[in-house]
Protein backbone atom coordinates (compact mmCIF):
# COMPACT_ATOMS: atom_id res chain seq x y z
CA UNK A 1 0.00 0.00 0.00
CA UNK A 2 1.20 3.45 -0.89
CA UNK A 3 -0.30 6.71 0.37
CA UNK A 4 -0.79 9.24 -2.37
CA UNK A 5 -1.11 12.97 -1.78
CA UNK A 6 -1.65 15.84 -4.19
CA UNK A 7 -1.85 19.61 -3.73
CA UNK A 8 -1.43 22.89 -5.58
CA UNK A 9 0.33 26.07 -4.45
CA UNK A 10 0.71 29.46 -6.10
CA UNK A 11 3.73 31.73 -5.76
CA UNK A 12 3.08 35.37 -6.57
CA UNK A 13 6.23 35.70 -8.65
CA UNK A 14 6.99 35.10 -12.30
CA UNK A 15 8.25 31.70 -13.49
CA UNK A 16 11.83 32.92 -14.11
CA UNK A 17 12.09 34.47 -10.62
CA UNK A 18 10.80 31.22 -9.10
CA UNK A 19 13.28 29.11 -11.09
CA UNK A 20 16.15 31.38 -10.00
CA UNK A 21 14.99 31.21 -6.36
CA UNK A 22 14.76 27.42 -6.58
CA UNK A 23 18.58 27.19 -6.64
CA UNK A 24 18.99 29.74 -3.86
CA UNK A 25 16.33 28.67 -1.41
CA UNK A 26 18.63 27.23 1.26
CA UNK A 27 19.16 28.39 3.89
CA UNK A 28 15.96 30.19 4.86
CA UNK A 29 14.24 30.59 8.26
CA UNK A 30 11.99 27.60 7.54
CA UNK A 31 14.73 25.19 6.46
CA UNK A 32 16.55 24.45 9.72
CA UNK A 33 16.21 20.73 8.99
CA UNK A 34 18.37 21.04 5.85
CA UNK A 35 21.99 20.50 6.88
CA UNK A 36 23.91 20.26 3.60
CA UNK A 37 23.23 20.82 -0.09
CA UNK A 38 25.31 19.79 -3.11
CA UNK A 39 24.99 19.61 -6.85
CA UNK A 40 26.36 16.21 -7.84
CA UNK A 41 25.41 16.15 -11.52
CA UNK A 42 24.58 18.85 -14.02
CA UNK A 43 24.24 19.04 -17.79
CA UNK A 44 22.58 21.14 -20.47
CA UNK A 45 20.95 18.92 -23.11
CA UNK A 46 21.14 19.72 -26.86
CA UNK A 47 17.52 20.92 -26.72
CA UNK A 48 18.46 23.41 -23.97
CA UNK A 49 17.07 21.73 -20.88
CA UNK A 50 19.03 21.90 -17.65
CA UNK A 51 19.32 18.57 -15.90
CA UNK A 52 20.58 18.53 -12.31
CA UNK A 53 20.88 16.21 -9.35
CA UNK A 54 21.09 17.73 -5.90
CA UNK A 55 22.10 15.79 -2.77
CA UNK A 56 20.67 17.05 0.51
CA UNK A 57 21.23 16.01 4.11
CA UNK A 58 18.25 16.58 6.36
CA UNK A 59 17.62 15.81 10.00
CA UNK A 60 15.17 12.95 10.23
CA UNK A 61 12.82 13.11 13.13
CA UNK A 62 11.33 9.81 14.24
CA UNK A 63 8.06 9.68 16.19
CA UNK A 64 8.57 8.83 19.86
CA UNK A 65 6.40 5.68 19.64
CA UNK A 66 8.52 4.27 16.80
CA UNK A 67 11.92 4.95 18.35
CA UNK A 68 12.05 1.63 20.19
CA UNK A 69 11.61 -0.35 16.95
CA UNK A 70 14.23 1.46 14.92
CA UNK A 71 18.02 1.45 14.86
CA UNK A 72 19.55 4.20 16.97
CA UNK A 73 21.26 5.99 14.08
CA UNK A 74 17.88 6.77 12.50
CA UNK A 75 17.40 9.73 14.74
CA UNK A 76 20.38 11.50 13.13
CA UNK A 77 20.11 12.44 9.48
CA UNK A 78 18.93 11.22 6.10
CA UNK A 79 20.23 11.64 2.56
CA UNK A 80 17.81 12.95 -0.01
CA UNK A 81 18.18 13.10 -3.79
CA UNK A 82 16.42 15.76 -5.83
CA UNK A 83 16.52 15.46 -9.62
CA UNK A 84 15.25 18.27 -11.78
CA UNK A 85 14.65 19.34 -15.36
CA UNK A 86 14.35 23.05 -16.21
CA UNK A 87 12.85 23.86 -19.61
CA UNK A 88 13.04 27.59 -20.30
CA UNK A 89 11.30 27.29 -23.65
CA UNK A 90 8.09 25.81 -22.25
CA UNK A 91 8.64 27.60 -18.90
CA UNK A 92 8.33 24.31 -17.03
CA UNK A 93 10.36 22.84 -14.23
CA UNK A 94 9.91 19.28 -12.96
CA UNK A 95 11.52 17.96 -9.79
CA UNK A 96 11.54 14.52 -8.21
CA UNK A 97 12.77 14.16 -4.64
CA UNK A 98 13.16 11.02 -2.53
CA UNK A 99 15.10 9.63 0.41
CA UNK A 100 17.91 7.17 -0.15
CA UNK A 101 18.43 6.55 3.58
CA UNK A 102 16.07 4.45 5.70
CA UNK A 103 13.95 3.78 2.61
CA UNK A 104 12.72 0.42 3.93
CA UNK A 105 11.34 2.08 7.05
CA UNK A 106 9.72 4.89 5.12
CA UNK A 107 10.03 6.03 1.54
CA UNK A 108 8.75 9.44 0.51
CA UNK A 109 8.82 10.39 -3.14
CA UNK A 110 7.69 13.83 -4.18
CA UNK A 111 7.11 15.09 -7.70
CA UNK A 112 6.57 18.77 -8.44
CA UNK A 113 5.73 20.54 -11.67
CA UNK A 114 6.25 24.31 -11.74
CA UNK A 115 4.62 26.35 -14.48
CA UNK A 116 3.02 29.69 -15.32
CA UNK A 117 -0.32 30.17 -13.56
CA UNK A 118 -3.14 30.16 -16.12
CA UNK A 119 -5.19 32.84 -14.39
CA UNK A 120 -2.31 35.22 -13.78
CA UNK A 121 0.70 34.86 -16.03
CA UNK A 122 2.96 36.79 -13.62
CA UNK A 123 2.41 34.07 -11.01
CA UNK A 124 3.73 30.51 -10.84
CA UNK A 125 1.85 27.41 -9.80
CA UNK A 126 3.23 24.24 -8.31
CA UNK A 127 1.52 20.90 -8.63
CA UNK A 128 2.88 18.70 -5.88
CA UNK A 129 2.37 14.95 -5.58
CA UNK A 130 3.78 12.56 -3.04
CA UNK A 131 3.87 8.82 -2.59
CA UNK A 132 4.58 7.51 0.90
CA UNK A 133 5.24 3.87 1.64
CA UNK A 134 6.76 1.65 4.29
CA UNK A 135 7.75 -1.98 4.22
CA UNK A 136 8.27 -2.29 7.93
CA UNK A 137 6.30 -5.36 9.00
CA UNK A 138 3.38 -4.57 11.28
CA UNK A 139 4.09 -0.85 11.45
CA UNK A 140 3.79 0.19 7.84
CA UNK A 141 0.32 1.68 8.14
CA UNK A 142 1.18 3.76 11.23
CA UNK A 143 4.42 4.94 9.65
CA UNK A 144 2.64 5.94 6.44
CA UNK A 145 0.13 7.98 8.44
CA UNK A 146 2.96 9.68 10.28
CA UNK A 147 4.82 10.29 7.03
CA UNK A 148 1.77 11.81 5.39
CA UNK A 149 1.12 14.16 8.32
CA UNK A 150 4.73 15.22 8.36
CA UNK A 151 4.78 15.71 4.61
CA UNK A 152 1.72 17.98 4.77
CA UNK A 153 3.29 20.19 7.41
CA UNK A 154 6.57 20.32 5.49
CA UNK A 155 4.76 21.60 2.37
CA UNK A 156 3.66 24.68 4.30
CA UNK A 157 7.24 25.31 5.40
CA UNK A 158 8.61 24.77 1.90
CA UNK A 159 6.21 27.33 0.43
CA UNK A 160 6.97 29.85 3.19
CA UNK A 161 10.70 29.37 2.66
CA UNK A 162 10.26 29.91 -1.08
CA UNK A 163 8.26 33.11 -0.50
CA UNK A 164 10.92 34.36 1.90
CA UNK A 165 13.74 33.81 -0.60
CA UNK A 166 11.71 35.40 -3.42
CA UNK A 167 11.00 38.49 -1.33
CA UNK A 168 14.67 38.77 -0.41
CA UNK A 169 15.70 38.44 -4.07
CA UNK A 170 13.28 41.18 -5.04
CA UNK A 171 14.80 43.48 -2.46
CA UNK A 172 11.87 43.51 -0.06
CA UNK A 173 12.24 42.87 3.62
CA UNK A 174 10.63 39.46 3.91
CA UNK A 175 7.43 39.75 5.86
CA UNK A 176 6.98 37.38 8.69
CA UNK A 177 3.40 37.10 9.81
CA UNK A 178 2.26 38.89 12.95
CA UNK A 179 1.37 35.56 14.53
CA UNK A 180 4.91 34.31 14.02
CA UNK A 181 6.45 37.43 15.52
CA UNK A 182 4.06 37.21 18.45
CA UNK A 183 4.91 33.55 18.99
CA UNK A 184 8.61 34.34 19.01
CA UNK A 185 8.11 37.18 21.51
CA UNK A 186 6.10 34.86 23.73
CA UNK A 187 8.82 32.21 23.66
CA UNK A 188 11.47 34.78 24.45
CA UNK A 189 9.41 36.09 27.36
CA UNK A 190 9.02 32.55 28.68
CA UNK A 191 12.77 32.00 28.46
CA UNK A 192 13.47 35.27 30.28
CA UNK A 193 10.97 34.34 32.98
CA UNK A 194 12.58 30.91 33.37
CA UNK A 195 16.03 32.45 33.62
CA UNK A 196 14.76 34.92 36.22
CA UNK A 197 13.22 32.11 38.29
CA UNK A 198 16.49 30.17 38.15
CA UNK A 199 18.42 33.23 39.20
CA UNK A 200 16.03 33.93 42.08
CA UNK A 201 16.35 30.31 43.26
CA UNK A 202 20.11 30.59 43.05
CA UNK A 203 20.15 33.82 45.06
CA UNK A 204 17.75 32.40 47.63
CA UNK A 205 19.87 29.30 48.17
CA UNK A 206 22.98 31.45 48.47
CA UNK A 207 21.23 33.68 51.01
CA UNK A 208 20.11 30.62 52.92
CA UNK A 209 23.66 29.23 52.99
CA UNK A 210 24.91 32.57 54.28
CA UNK A 211 22.39 32.42 57.11
CA UNK A 212 23.76 29.08 58.21
CA UNK A 213 27.40 30.21 58.20
CA UNK B 1 24.68 26.43 2.45
CA UNK B 2 27.30 23.89 3.50
CA UNK B 3 28.55 21.02 1.39
CA UNK B 4 28.33 17.42 2.63
CA UNK B 5 32.14 17.49 2.57
CA UNK B 6 33.20 20.30 4.90
CA UNK B 7 36.35 20.84 2.84
CA UNK B 8 34.22 21.47 -0.29
CA UNK B 9 32.05 24.28 1.06
CA UNK B 10 34.32 27.04 -0.20
CA UNK B 11 34.44 25.54 -3.73
CA UNK B 12 30.69 25.02 -3.66
CA UNK B 13 30.10 28.70 -2.84
CA UNK B 14 32.31 29.78 -5.75
CA UNK B 15 30.45 27.46 -8.06
CA UNK B 16 26.99 28.49 -6.80
CA UNK B 17 27.80 32.14 -7.38
CA UNK B 18 28.97 31.45 -10.94
CA UNK B 19 26.01 29.19 -11.68
CA UNK B 20 23.33 31.52 -10.32
CA UNK B 21 24.56 34.36 -12.50
CA UNK B 22 24.80 32.17 -15.61
CA UNK B 23 21.35 30.63 -14.95
CA UNK B 24 19.60 34.00 -14.57
CA UNK B 25 21.45 36.02 -17.18
CA UNK B 26 22.12 33.45 -19.90
CA UNK B 27 20.37 30.10 -19.60
CA UNK B 28 16.83 31.30 -18.87
CA UNK B 29 17.11 33.84 -21.68
CA UNK B 30 18.06 31.13 -24.17
CA UNK B 31 21.63 32.41 -24.58
CA UNK B 32 23.77 29.36 -25.38
CA UNK B 33 27.14 31.11 -25.57
CA UNK B 34 29.25 28.74 -23.50
CA UNK B 35 29.20 27.94 -19.80
CA UNK B 36 31.69 30.04 -17.79
CA UNK B 37 31.45 27.74 -14.75
CA UNK B 38 32.93 24.55 -16.22
CA UNK B 39 36.32 24.85 -14.52
CA UNK B 40 35.05 25.67 -11.06
CA UNK B 41 32.40 22.93 -11.39
CA UNK B 42 35.12 20.35 -12.14
CA UNK B 43 37.09 21.35 -9.06
CA UNK B 44 34.00 21.27 -6.87
CA UNK B 45 32.98 17.83 -8.24
CA UNK B 46 36.42 16.33 -7.53
CA UNK B 47 36.01 17.41 -3.94
CA UNK B 48 32.38 16.47 -3.37
CA UNK B 49 32.54 13.09 -5.17
CA UNK B 50 35.45 12.12 -2.91
CA UNK B 51 33.47 13.18 0.18
CA UNK B 52 30.50 11.05 -1.00
CA UNK B 53 32.78 8.04 -1.42
CA UNK B 54 34.44 8.57 1.98
CA UNK B 55 31.06 8.81 3.69
CA UNK B 56 29.62 5.80 1.82
CA UNK B 57 26.58 7.70 0.60
CA UNK B 58 24.71 5.25 -1.65
CA UNK B 59 24.16 7.26 -4.83
CA UNK B 60 25.60 4.76 -7.33
CA UNK B 61 23.18 3.39 -9.89
CA UNK B 62 20.30 5.59 -8.79
CA UNK B 63 18.26 6.28 -11.89
CA UNK B 64 17.58 9.83 -13.03
CA UNK B 65 14.15 11.21 -12.05
CA UNK B 66 13.44 8.69 -9.38
CA UNK B 67 13.17 5.14 -8.25
CA UNK B 68 9.76 4.74 -9.92
CA UNK B 69 10.32 6.18 -13.30
CA UNK B 70 7.12 4.86 -14.85
CA UNK B 71 5.18 6.92 -12.31
CA UNK B 72 6.94 10.14 -13.26
CA UNK B 73 6.29 9.58 -16.95
CA UNK B 74 2.55 9.75 -16.50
Amino acid sequence: MVKHFICFSVLKSSWDQVFIAFWQRYPNPYSNHVLTEDIIFREVTPDNRLISRRLLTKTSRVPRWAEQYLPAHMSCSAYIIEDSIVEPRSQHMTTVTWNISHARVMSVEERCVYRVNLENSSWTEIKREAWISSSLYGLSRAIQEFGLARFKSSVTKTVKGFEYVLAKMQGETPTRTLAETAKEAKEKARETALAATEKAKDLASKAQKKQYV
Amino acid sequence: MNSVGEECTELKRDYDMCFNRWFAEKFLKGDRSGDPCTEVFKKYQLCVQKAIKDKDIPIDGVEFMGPNKEKTDR
